[in-house]
């Protein structure tokens, strides 16, 4: 019954999607508006019926109806609650759904905050979210409807045990939010630019879209190397595993879009650059999500492995990114831009230019990266793969040289200062920044590198420069911050980190770092839906003890899969990690053990950065009801 | 040329010369950072040099993993059901790791050429279960 209910809505949301595209489109040629005005109902429409298949996904997850073979492969009746509300987006077909859900989501905001706008313009930016969701819904429907039957009498496969985790539950309803938000500034471009008008309210609405976005997409990446850390038990907070290069691609082009559509807010300027921008961070939403649901990658997560999925989503891109930038090489010349003065070199204009070209660049060498691999596949010239070093190699001077522009953009003003002017601020935080560092890391590292001693002097110089900006810019301000703050928790973390792979019997004691870690045993334990063995450690600093580690290693009896749960005492200025290996006998295990100092830094800094994000959307939307 | 003219032709230049400079060193970098992908028979057929790192692949042997007596070091056969090769890895095996599964090794062959792992990967499906390679 679910299952038949589902797949009408389903198909009555294709239906209402396709006229969300068709009727305000054809009223736009034809000037009519009563087809114009039919945009937001069909948009409402749309949006009630995906929500009534999501909710009857989410119904038939609750109450195990294993008629539905996306819910047998998925669920198990013993999975515990949290995760069978969570378990529908836990595999390809449901993902999808959530992911034009998320979009339908969107696309209601916009109808909500963009009424202000002309009738043809608003409709025109409705059409073009609605054919988006009209490819991504035929996609679901053709090739991986979550709503088909199942063979008789299923007890449930059970969601994989890896993301039967607590990170899991909001990270990919995070990460989507930010891809698929990155349409909506997407959908406004393209209305402007065959509305022929690429004016101020346009960059600063697209700004806000693509600010939200952003702060969703981030938190959706903190979230996911979280998972990483925590779930994978390797210590690592991110691999260059294709997937998450994937989710890094749009969002070095979307920071490099919201940097850029604030030149076009103020100044006026860069709108050529900006809309491409928009267009090729929501083609590498599109791509993201085509690596990650095509297959095509080998990866630590590949999802789905059909050819055909893959071949229809190909073209899917192909053809709306085809029809994006023909509309853009047709319509950019068009408009008339504005007649700008050259640009001084010790300006903000020039080096949100310099950022976003540097942007551009990283996520060039990522994507190459990313590709290359599959090109080479692709023309059978080898089986190869591209590992972190190469990642390492050339993001590292990339980061160091935009840290550096990074400083100096709080330090110029909008209109030039003279070279001198600039310098002469720049250069006691310069001496600052270099002296502090020497000082940090003579107290904390034995053996300082190039490497170390760089980036940590100048994410300290963006720290310097930003701090008389908190009270006029509080969100740039933060944001800057926080990504300088990452940034040396990553320099730190990894030159600081310690590890250990040993074998370990009861009764004996490992020495990392400051710490003793005294393994008292094992015991068992049993959970919902998994039996497991618990290692007990005592943690001991100086002969005081610091903490109980409760690592695990737990089988999954429906998948007869075995995993193996971390335990961390975290704390802010290092992480005790302790992951269980294999048993040799019952009172002799492999174990790994890691101290990581400053690694939560990382992820505070990606919070603070997100913070920042969010207070530039509040501010900017209380100084615009001022204004009316 | 007016001014403006004149800048955006130095800014654009400058943009290109960026972009070219950094490509060529990026595909540089590339160059030296792929990790080749050989199987057994390929091994057999072109014995690759000594430290030379690549990135072995095939399947677990079964019955052929082999803890040394209280070390943490082992070995065990990664087979492509042709030709067959010995890894000795010192670490922690990844939970999906299981004889007659695939697997990844990462490492080189050493002077007495045995094949020393640096990192072993388990190989899984779309549903994070191991995964065994199809025979050829």
């Amino acid at each position: 019954m679910i299952r038949l209910i589902g797949e009408l809505s389903l198909l009555t949301a294709l239906c209402f999607a396709l006229l969300q595209f068709a009727l305000p489109a054809w009223g736009y040629i034809k000037k009519n508006t009563y087809l114009l005005a039919s945009a937001r109902t069909l948009a409402l429409g749309q949006c009630l019926f995906i929500l009534l298949s999501f909710a009857l996904l989410t119904a038939a997850f609750i109450t195990s109806d294993f008629s539905i073979a996306y819910v047998a492969a998925n669920s198990h009746p013993n999975l515990p609650f949290m995760y069978r509300l969570t378990a529908l987006w836990g595999a390809h077909e449901g993902s999808l759904l959530l992911w034009i859900a998320i979009l339908n989501g969107w696309t209601m905001a916009y109808t909500v905050i963009g009424k202000q706008h002309t009738l043809p313009f608003y409709s025109l930016v409705i059409a073009i979210l609605g054919l988006i969701s009209v490819c991504f819904l035929a996609f679901l429907y053709v090739t991986s409807n979550p709503f088909l039957a199942a063979a008789p009498f299923q007890t449930g496969k059970d969601l994989n045990p890896l993301l039967q985790d607590p990170g899991f539950v909001i990270h990919p309803p995070m990460l989507y939010a930010g891809y698929v938000g990155f349409s909506v500034a997407f959908a406004l471009t393209q209305a402007a630019l065959i509305h022929g008008s690429l004016e101020r309210e346009w960059a600063r609405l697209t700004r806000q879209f693509a600010l939200a976005a952003w702060c969703f997409l981030t938190g959706g990446i903190l979230l996911g190397s979280w998972w990483a850390y925590r779930v994978l038990g390797w210590g690592g907070f991110w691999f260059w595993d294709p997937v998450e290069n994937a989710s890094l691609l749009p969002w070095l082009t979307g920071t490099a879009l919201i940097h850029i559509l604030l030149l076009s807010e103020k100044r006026g300027t860069a709108r050529g650059w900006a809309t491409l921008l928009a267009i090729l961070t929501f083609a590498m939403s599109l791509l993201g999500t085509f690596l990650v649901r095509s297959g095509v990658l080998i990866s630590v997560h590949t999802f789905a492995n059909d050819p055909a999925r893959g071949a229809f989503l190909l073209c899917l891109l192909t053809f709306l990114l085809t029809a994006a930038f023909l509309i853009y090489a047709i319509r950019l010349p068009t408009i008339q831009l504005a007649k700008r003065p050259p640009i001084p070199f010790f300006s903000r204009d020039m080096l949100l230019t310099i950022n976003s070209a540097l942007l551009f660049v990283s996520m060039l060498t990522i994507l190459l990266g990313t590709l290359y691999p599959l090109i080479l596949d692709a023309l059978h010239l080898g089986t190869i793969s591209v590992g972190a070093p190469y990642f390492n190699l050339v993001m590292l001077p990339l980061l160091l040289i935009i840290l550096l522009f990074m400083g100096f953009g709080p330090l110029c003003q909008w209109q030039s200062l003279s070279p001198k002017t600039v310098l002469r601020l720049a250069w006691p935080l310069i001496g600052i920044a270099s002296l502090g560092a020497y000082a940090i890391l003579w107290l904390i590292l034995d053996d300082m590198t190039w490497v170390s001693y760089l980036s940590l002097a100048l994410s300290l110089w963006v720290i310097l420069s930003v701090r008389h900006h908190v009270r006029i810019l509080p969100g740039m301000s933060l944001s800057h911050m926080g990504f300088a703050i990452l940034v040396i928790g990553i320099t730190l973390s990894s030159f600081l980190n310690q590890e250990q792979e040993m074998l370990l019997h009861t009764g004996n004691a490992a020495k990392i770092g400051p710490y003793q870690f005294f393994f008292m045993g094992t015991k068992e334990t049993i959970g919902q839906n998994y039996r497991g063995i618990q290692g007990v450690f005592d943690v001991i600093k100086n002969k005081h003890h610091i903490a109980y580690l409760h690592p695990e290693k737990r089988i999954y009896p429906v998948r007869e899969m075995v995993i193996t749960k971390v335990d961390i005492h975290p704390s802010i200025f290092r992480d005790l990690y302790i992951a269980l290996g294999n048993p040799r006998h019952d009172d002799l295990w492999s174990v790994r053990i890691y101290y990581k100092p400053f690694v939560r830094w990382i992820w505070a800094g990606g919070i603070i950065m997100i913070l920042g994000g969010i207070v530039n959307l509040l501010l900017r939307k209380t100084s615009r009801l001022h204004l009316s | 040329m007016n001014k403006i003219r004149k800048q955006r032709v130095v800014m654009i230049g400058l943009f290109a010369f960026g972009i070219s400079l950094s490509m060529t060193l990026i595909l540089y970098a590339l160059k030296q950072n792929i990790n080749i992908f050989l199987t057994p028979s390929e091994i057999h057929s072109t014995p690759p040099k000594v430290n030379y790192p690549f990135r072995l692949g095939g399947v677990v042997k079964k019955n052929s993993l082999n803890h040394f007596k209280n070390k943490l070091g082992m070995t065990f056969i990664v087979t492509d059901f042709k030709h067959d090769t010995l890894v000795y890895y010192n670490g922690i095996l990844p939970d999906l790791f299981k004889e007659g599964k695939g697997v990844i090794a990462q490492g080189s062959f050493n002077a007495k050429g045995l094949f020393v792992a640096t990192e072993v990967l388990a190989k899984h499906d779309e549903n994070y279960t191991p995964y065994a390679r199809n025979k050829n």
